[in-house]
Protein backbone atom coordinates (compact mmCIF):
# COMPACT_ATOMS: atom_id res chain seq x y z
CA UNK A 1 0.00 0.00 0.00
CA UNK A 2 1.13 3.54 -0.88
CA UNK A 3 1.76 6.03 1.50
CA UNK A 4 -1.15 7.79 0.29
CA UNK A 5 -3.22 5.08 0.13
CA UNK A 6 -2.37 4.20 4.16
CA UNK A 7 -3.42 7.83 5.06
CA UNK A 8 -6.47 7.77 3.32
CA UNK A 9 -7.58 4.63 5.15
CA UNK A 10 -6.55 6.07 8.13
CA UNK A 11 -9.11 8.96 6.75
CA UNK A 12 -11.82 6.89 6.15
CA UNK A 13 -11.70 4.27 9.50
CA UNK A 14 -11.70 7.60 11.69
CA UNK A 15 -7.94 6.86 12.39
CA UNK A 16 -6.18 10.42 14.03
CA UNK A 17 -3.43 11.89 11.81
CA UNK A 18 -0.31 12.24 14.52
CA UNK A 19 2.67 14.92 13.67
CA UNK A 20 5.03 12.22 12.47
CA UNK A 21 2.73 10.08 10.40
CA UNK A 22 2.99 10.38 6.47
CA UNK A 23 0.91 12.75 5.11
CA UNK A 24 0.70 14.93 2.05
CA UNK A 25 1.69 18.48 1.45
CA UNK A 26 -1.77 19.59 0.56
CA UNK A 27 -2.94 18.33 4.41
CA UNK A 28 0.10 19.44 5.85
CA UNK A 29 -0.48 23.14 4.26
CA UNK A 30 -4.29 23.50 4.87
CA UNK A 31 -3.38 22.52 8.25
CA UNK A 32 -1.01 25.12 8.54
CA UNK A 33 -3.35 27.91 7.52
CA UNK A 34 -6.60 26.62 8.95
CA UNK A 35 -5.04 26.42 12.84
CA UNK A 36 -2.92 29.33 12.25
CA UNK A 37 -5.57 31.28 11.23
CA UNK A 38 -7.34 29.76 14.44
CA UNK A 39 -4.70 30.72 16.74
CA UNK A 40 -4.29 34.10 15.05
CA UNK A 41 -7.96 34.70 15.92
CA UNK A 42 -8.02 33.89 19.51
CA UNK A 43 -4.97 36.06 20.18
CA UNK A 44 -6.56 38.66 18.23
CA UNK A 45 -9.65 38.53 20.28
CA UNK A 46 -8.38 39.77 22.85
CA UNK A 47 -8.14 42.91 21.61
CA UNK A 48 -11.85 43.97 21.18
CA UNK A 49 -12.55 42.48 24.61
CA UNK A 50 -9.49 44.02 26.42
CA UNK A 51 -11.09 47.79 25.14
CA UNK A 52 -13.55 47.34 28.10
CA UNK A 53 -11.20 45.92 31.20
CA UNK A 54 -10.71 49.35 32.53
CA UNK A 55 -14.93 50.52 31.82
CA UNK A 56 -16.65 47.27 33.24
CA UNK A 57 -19.35 48.26 35.04
CA UNK A 58 -18.77 46.79 38.35
CA UNK A 59 -15.62 44.27 40.27
CA UNK A 60 -17.55 40.80 38.87
CA UNK A 61 -18.05 42.35 35.59
CA UNK A 62 -14.36 43.09 35.29
CA UNK A 63 -12.70 39.74 37.08
CA UNK A 64 -15.17 37.70 34.53
CA UNK A 65 -14.07 39.76 31.72
CA UNK A 66 -10.34 39.24 32.48
CA UNK A 67 -10.79 35.61 33.49
CA UNK A 68 -12.42 34.84 29.66
CA UNK A 69 -9.56 36.96 27.97
CA UNK A 70 -7.13 34.97 29.91
CA UNK A 71 -8.56 32.31 28.78
CA UNK A 72 -8.62 33.52 25.04
CA UNK A 73 -4.90 33.80 25.50
CA UNK A 74 -4.47 29.94 26.46
CA UNK A 75 -6.48 29.34 23.44
CA UNK A 76 -3.90 30.51 21.35
CA UNK A 77 -1.62 28.85 23.00
CA UNK A 78 -3.11 25.72 22.36
CA UNK A 79 -3.42 26.18 18.67
CA UNK A 80 -0.35 27.58 18.29
CA UNK A 81 1.28 24.27 19.72
CA UNK A 82 -0.91 22.01 18.26
CA UNK A 83 0.24 23.98 14.88
CA UNK A 84 4.01 23.99 15.13
CA UNK A 85 3.65 20.37 15.02
CA UNK A 86 3.29 20.61 11.27
CA UNK A 87 6.44 21.93 10.99
CA UNK A 88 6.69 25.51 11.48
CA UNK A 89 7.73 27.40 14.61
CA UNK A 90 5.90 29.91 16.27
CA UNK A 91 8.10 32.94 15.71
CA UNK A 92 6.97 32.12 11.60
CA UNK A 93 3.21 32.03 12.16
CA UNK A 94 3.34 35.01 14.09
CA UNK A 95 5.73 36.85 11.79
CA UNK A 96 3.31 35.78 8.73
CA UNK A 97 0.49 37.46 11.08
CA UNK A 98 2.46 40.59 11.59
CA UNK A 99 3.50 40.98 8.09
CA UNK A 100 -0.39 39.98 6.96
CA UNK A 101 0.43 37.33 5.35
CA UNK A 102 -2.24 34.99 7.39
CA UNK A 103 -5.34 35.48 8.29
CA UNK A 104 -7.49 35.70 11.36
CA UNK A 105 -11.32 35.99 11.60
CA UNK A 106 -12.67 39.14 9.92
CA UNK A 107 -15.16 39.21 13.30
CA UNK A 108 -12.05 41.05 15.28
CA UNK A 109 -11.89 44.02 12.78
CA UNK A 110 -14.75 45.63 14.06
CA UNK A 111 -14.85 47.80 17.27
CA UNK A 112 -16.75 47.61 20.34
CA UNK A 113 -17.97 50.65 21.09
CA UNK A 114 -20.57 50.30 23.95
CA UNK A 115 -20.18 47.77 27.46
CA UNK A 116 -23.34 45.95 25.27
CA UNK A 117 -20.75 44.69 22.22
CA UNK A 118 -19.41 42.43 25.46
CA UNK A 119 -22.63 40.68 25.68
CA UNK A 120 -22.80 40.02 21.87
CA UNK A 121 -19.37 38.84 21.29
CA UNK A 122 -19.68 36.67 24.24
CA UNK A 123 -23.10 35.72 23.08
CA UNK A 124 -22.98 35.79 19.23
CA UNK A 125 -18.88 35.25 18.44
CA UNK A 126 -18.09 32.71 21.05
CA UNK A 127 -21.47 31.16 20.37
CA UNK A 128 -20.45 30.73 16.49
CA UNK A 129 -17.58 30.04 17.80
CA UNK A 130 -18.52 26.95 19.53
CA UNK A 131 -20.66 25.75 16.52
CA UNK A 132 -17.50 25.49 14.60
CA UNK A 133 -14.92 24.20 17.44
CA UNK A 134 -17.36 21.30 18.25
CA UNK A 135 -17.82 20.08 15.17
CA UNK A 136 -13.92 20.34 14.81
CA UNK A 137 -13.18 18.10 18.01
CA UNK A 138 -13.58 15.41 15.08
CA UNK A 139 -11.09 16.49 12.55
CA UNK A 140 -8.69 14.09 11.20
CA UNK A 141 -5.55 15.55 12.81
CA UNK A 142 -4.80 14.24 16.25
CA UNK A 143 -3.25 17.50 17.78
CA UNK A 144 -6.31 20.10 16.37
CA UNK A 145 -8.62 17.62 17.76
CA UNK A 146 -7.36 17.76 21.02
CA UNK A 147 -6.62 21.07 21.19
CA UNK A 148 -10.44 21.59 20.61
CA UNK A 149 -11.49 19.42 23.02
CA UNK A 150 -9.78 21.30 25.54
CA UNK A 151 -11.09 24.53 24.01
CA UNK A 152 -14.72 23.58 24.06
CA UNK A 153 -15.06 22.70 27.39
CA UNK A 154 -13.77 26.10 28.31
CA UNK A 155 -16.06 28.07 25.94
CA UNK A 156 -19.21 27.63 26.94
CA UNK A 157 -18.45 29.79 29.74
CA UNK A 158 -17.24 32.41 27.80
CA UNK A 159 -20.96 32.66 25.53
CA UNK A 160 -22.75 31.77 28.52
CA UNK A 161 -21.09 35.28 30.37
CA UNK A 162 -22.07 37.09 27.34
CA UNK A 163 -25.86 36.15 27.35
CA UNK A 164 -26.07 37.13 30.88
CA UNK A 165 -25.15 40.48 29.91
CA UNK A 166 -26.66 41.41 26.94
CA UNK A 167 -30.01 39.75 28.41
CA UNK A 168 -29.34 42.31 31.99
CA UNK A 169 -29.44 45.21 29.09
CA UNK A 170 -32.10 43.94 27.41
CA UNK A 171 -34.51 43.33 29.96
CA UNK A 172 -33.40 46.75 32.31
CA UNK A 173 -34.44 50.32 30.76
CA UNK A 174 -35.39 51.48 28.04
CA UNK A 175 -31.45 52.97 27.18
CA UNK A 176 -29.91 50.05 27.99
CA UNK A 177 -32.27 48.18 25.73
CA UNK A 178 -31.49 50.16 22.98
CA UNK A 179 -28.10 49.60 24.05
CA UNK A 180 -28.38 45.72 23.73
CA UNK A 181 -30.18 46.31 20.24
CA UNK A 182 -27.54 48.25 18.67
CA UNK A 183 -25.10 45.52 19.64
CA UNK A 184 -27.15 42.84 18.17
CA UNK A 185 -27.80 45.12 14.96
CA UNK A 186 -24.22 44.96 14.35
CA UNK A 187 -22.75 41.95 15.41
CA UNK A 188 -25.54 39.47 13.85
CA UNK A 189 -24.48 39.76 10.29
CA UNK A 190 -20.52 39.59 11.05
CA UNK A 191 -21.13 36.97 13.04
CA UNK A 192 -22.81 34.10 10.76
CA UNK A 193 -19.92 35.57 8.06
CA UNK A 194 -17.66 34.20 10.11
CA UNK A 195 -18.33 30.41 8.71
CA UNK A 196 -17.03 31.47 5.46
CA UNK A 197 -18.13 31.61 1.94
CA UNK A 198 -21.30 29.67 1.14
CA UNK A 199 -20.07 25.94 -0.22
CA UNK A 200 -20.33 26.48 -3.48
CA UNK A 201 -17.94 29.65 -3.28
CA UNK A 202 -15.45 28.12 -0.95
CA UNK A 203 -12.46 27.05 -3.27
CA UNK A 204 -10.43 24.86 -0.69
CA UNK A 205 -13.45 23.24 0.93
CA UNK A 206 -13.44 20.47 -0.75
CA UNK A 207 -10.02 19.06 0.21
CA UNK A 208 -10.57 19.94 3.86
CA UNK A 209 -13.34 17.89 3.69
CA UNK A 210 -12.18 14.84 1.42
CA UNK A 211 -9.13 14.74 4.09
CA UNK A 212 -11.46 14.94 7.22
CA UNK A 213 -10.01 18.60 8.43
CA UNK A 214 -13.93 20.51 7.95
CA UNK A 215 -16.34 17.54 8.56
CA UNK A 216 -19.06 19.62 8.24
CA UNK A 217 -19.42 22.42 5.50
CA UNK A 218 -19.65 26.58 6.19
CA UNK A 219 -23.28 26.24 5.17
CA UNK A 220 -24.61 23.55 7.35
CA UNK A 221 -22.56 25.29 10.53
CA UNK A 222 -24.20 28.81 9.83
CA UNK A 223 -27.31 27.29 9.79
CA UNK A 224 -27.40 25.28 13.08
CA UNK A 225 -26.20 28.79 14.65
CA UNK A 226 -28.85 30.71 13.52
CA UNK A 227 -31.46 28.00 14.91
CA UNK A 228 -29.77 27.99 17.54
CA UNK A 229 -29.72 31.81 18.47
CA UNK A 230 -32.86 32.95 17.24
CA UNK A 231 -34.95 31.89 20.47
CA UNK A 232 -32.36 33.10 22.51
CA UNK A 233 -32.99 36.69 20.95
CA UNK A 234 -36.83 36.05 20.98
CA UNK A 235 -36.56 35.68 24.89
CA UNK A 236 -34.98 38.56 25.75
CA UNK A 237 -36.98 41.06 23.70
CA UNK A 238 -34.41 41.46 20.92
CA UNK A 239 -35.09 41.47 17.00
CA UNK A 240 -32.44 39.73 15.04
CA UNK A 241 -31.78 41.98 11.94
CA UNK A 242 -32.75 39.96 9.18
CA UNK A 243 -36.32 40.71 7.61
CA UNK A 244 -36.19 37.73 5.78
CA UNK A 245 -35.67 35.75 8.71
CA UNK A 246 -38.29 33.19 9.18
CA UNK A 247 -39.36 29.38 9.92
CA UNK A 248 -39.71 27.14 7.68
CA UNK A 249 -41.60 24.27 8.62
CA UNK A 250 -40.93 21.79 5.57
CA UNK A 251 -36.97 22.39 6.65
CA UNK A 252 -37.07 22.31 10.12
CA UNK A 253 -35.04 25.53 9.83
CA UNK A 254 -34.75 28.90 9.59
CA UNK A 255 -34.68 30.88 6.12
CA UNK A 256 -32.64 33.95 6.14
CA UNK A 257 -31.86 36.87 4.06
CA UNK A 258 -28.75 37.24 1.73
CA UNK A 259 -25.13 38.17 2.93
CA UNK A 260 -23.57 40.78 2.10
CA UNK A 261 -20.13 39.02 0.37
CA UNK A 262 -18.69 42.48 -0.65
CA UNK A 263 -18.35 43.54 2.74
CA UNK A 264 -16.37 39.84 3.89
CA UNK A 265 -14.33 40.41 1.41
CA UNK A 266 -13.37 43.60 1.89
CA UNK A 267 -12.82 43.43 5.74
CA UNK A 268 -10.59 39.79 4.86
CA UNK A 269 -8.68 41.44 2.61
CA UNK A 270 -7.64 44.24 4.88
CA UNK A 271 -10.43 47.24 4.77
CA UNK A 272 -12.64 46.28 7.77
CA UNK A 273 -13.08 49.63 10.61
CA UNK A 274 -10.17 48.16 12.62
CA UNK A 275 -7.62 45.61 10.29
CA UNK A 276 -4.67 47.84 10.65
CA UNK A 277 -5.24 49.27 14.73
CA UNK A 278 -5.42 45.55 15.65
CA UNK A 279 -2.14 44.17 13.82
CA UNK A 280 -0.30 47.66 14.03
CA UNK A 281 -0.77 46.69 18.27
CA UNK A 282 0.11 43.18 18.21
CA UNK A 283 3.30 44.49 16.74
CA UNK A 284 3.52 47.14 19.55
CA UNK A 285 2.97 44.43 22.00
CA UNK A 286 5.50 41.65 20.76
CA UNK A 287 8.20 44.65 20.57
CA UNK A 288 7.82 46.16 23.77
CA UNK A 289 7.88 42.40 25.49
CA UNK A 290 11.34 41.59 23.46
CA UNK A 291 13.52 42.61 26.25
CA UNK A 292 11.47 40.27 28.67
CA UNK A 293 12.00 37.65 26.86
CA UNK A 294 15.87 38.31 26.03
CA UNK A 295 16.01 38.70 29.57
CA UNK A 296 14.38 35.40 30.42
CA UNK A 297 16.35 33.79 28.12
CA UNK A 298 19.64 35.23 29.06
CA UNK A 299 18.67 33.99 33.18
CA UNK A 300 17.58 30.63 31.91
CA UNK A 301 21.01 30.30 30.47
CA UNK A 302 22.59 31.65 33.35
CA UNK A 303 21.30 28.66 35.06
CA UNK A 304 21.64 25.82 33.15
CA UNK B 1 15.26 35.96 14.80
CA UNK B 2 13.20 36.60 18.15
CA UNK B 3 12.44 33.40 20.24
CA UNK B 4 9.59 31.81 22.11
CA UNK B 5 11.81 29.45 24.22
CA UNK B 6 12.16 26.17 24.33
CA UNK B 7 9.24 23.61 24.15
CA UNK B 8 8.20 21.65 27.27
CA UNK B 9 6.00 18.80 27.39
CA UNK B 10 3.85 18.77 30.40
CA UNK B 11 1.98 16.13 32.49
CA UNK B 12 -0.68 16.76 35.11
CA UNK B 13 -1.65 14.67 38.02
CA UNK B 14 -5.39 15.65 38.24
CA UNK B 15 -5.85 13.62 41.72
CA UNK B 16 -3.67 11.92 44.52
CA UNK B 17 -3.15 8.65 43.28
CA UNK B 18 -3.60 8.77 39.50
CA UNK B 19 -0.79 8.70 36.98
CA UNK B 20 0.15 12.24 35.61
CA UNK B 21 -0.68 12.48 32.03
CA UNK B 22 0.26 14.35 29.10
CA UNK B 23 -1.97 17.20 28.54
CA UNK B 24 0.42 19.22 25.95
CA UNK B 25 3.15 21.67 25.87
CA UNK B 26 4.24 25.22 26.64
CA UNK B 27 6.86 27.59 25.56
CA UNK B 28 9.19 28.60 28.41
CA UNK B 29 12.65 29.71 29.05
CA UNK B 30 13.76 27.48 32.02
CA UNK B 31 12.52 25.00 34.12
CA UNK B 32 10.83 27.63 36.95
CA UNK B 33 9.21 29.16 34.33
CA UNK B 34 8.03 26.16 32.21
CA UNK B 35 6.20 25.54 35.36
CA UNK B 36 4.52 28.43 36.02
CA UNK B 37 3.67 28.59 32.73
CA UNK B 38 1.90 25.19 32.49
CA UNK B 39 -0.21 25.92 35.30
CA UNK B 40 -1.67 29.07 33.93
CA UNK B 41 -2.01 27.64 30.37
CA UNK B 42 -3.47 23.53 31.66
CA UNK B 43 -4.67 24.49 35.77
CA UNK B 44 -6.68 27.41 35.65
CA UNK B 45 -9.84 25.54 37.13
CA UNK B 46 -8.47 22.91 39.01
CA UNK B 47 -8.05 20.55 37.09
CA UNK B 48 -4.10 19.53 39.22
CA UNK B 49 -2.76 18.39 42.24
CA UNK B 50 0.62 18.17 40.55
CA UNK B 51 2.43 19.11 37.10
CA UNK B 52 5.85 17.87 35.88
CA UNK B 53 7.20 19.29 32.72
CA UNK B 54 10.01 17.70 30.41
CA UNK B 55 11.79 19.37 27.40
CA UNK B 56 10.67 18.13 24.03
CA UNK B 57 13.90 17.51 23.25
CA UNK B 58 14.56 14.81 26.11
CA UNK B 59 11.66 12.51 24.94
CA UNK B 60 12.23 9.75 22.73
CA UNK B 61 9.59 7.99 20.55
CA UNK B 62 9.35 5.18 18.86
CA UNK B 63 8.25 5.84 14.94
CA UNK B 64 4.69 5.36 14.27
CA UNK B 65 5.60 3.81 10.71
CA UNK B 66 7.90 1.09 12.77
CA UNK B 67 4.47 0.37 14.98
CA UNK B 68 4.20 -3.72 13.05
CA UNK B 69 7.89 -4.60 13.83
CA UNK B 70 8.67 -2.42 17.07
CA UNK B 71 5.88 -4.12 19.03
CA UNK B 72 5.90 -7.25 17.29
CA UNK B 73 7.38 -9.65 19.95
CA UNK B 74 4.06 -8.82 22.14
CA UNK B 75 2.07 -10.48 19.34
CA UNK B 76 2.16 -13.83 19.58
CA UNK B 77 1.91 -14.24 23.49
CA UNK B 78 -1.60 -14.29 24.06
CA UNK B 79 -0.90 -16.29 26.95
CA UNK B 80 0.13 -13.31 29.00
CA UNK B 81 -3.61 -12.54 28.94
CA UNK B 82 -5.61 -14.06 31.44
CA UNK B 83 -8.48 -15.33 29.20
CA UNK B 84 -5.95 -17.80 27.47
CA UNK B 85 -6.66 -19.65 30.35
CA UNK B 86 -9.32 -22.94 30.55
CA UNK B 87 -11.07 -22.47 34.23
CA UNK B 88 -12.12 -25.80 35.26
CA UNK B 89 -16.07 -26.03 34.80
CA UNK B 90 -17.66 -24.96 38.04
CA UNK B 91 -14.76 -23.24 39.46
CA UNK B 92 -15.94 -19.79 41.43
CA UNK B 93 -14.21 -16.56 41.82
CA UNK B 94 -10.84 -16.75 40.02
Amino acid sequence: MSDLDKFLKKIENNVKIEPKDWMPDGYRKHLQGQMSQHAHSEVIGMQPEGNWISRAPSLRAKVILLAKIQDEAGHGQYLYSAAETLGKSRDEYINELQTRKAKYSSIFNYPTLTWADMGAVGWLVDGAAIVNQVSLQKTSYGPYSRAMVRICKEESFHQRQGYEIISHMALGTPEQKEMAQDALNRTWWPSIMMFGPHDADSARSGDAMKWGIKVESNDELRQRFIDKTVQQAELIGLTIPDPDLKWNEERGSYDFGEINWDEFWAVVNGDGPCNDQRIDHHIKAHEEGRWVREAANAYAQKNN
Amino acid sequence: MDNQGDVWEVFIQSKPGLAHKHVGNIHAMGKEMALQNARDMYTRRQEGTCIWVVKMEDVTSSVPEEDGSFFEPANDKIYRQATHYVMPEGSKNI
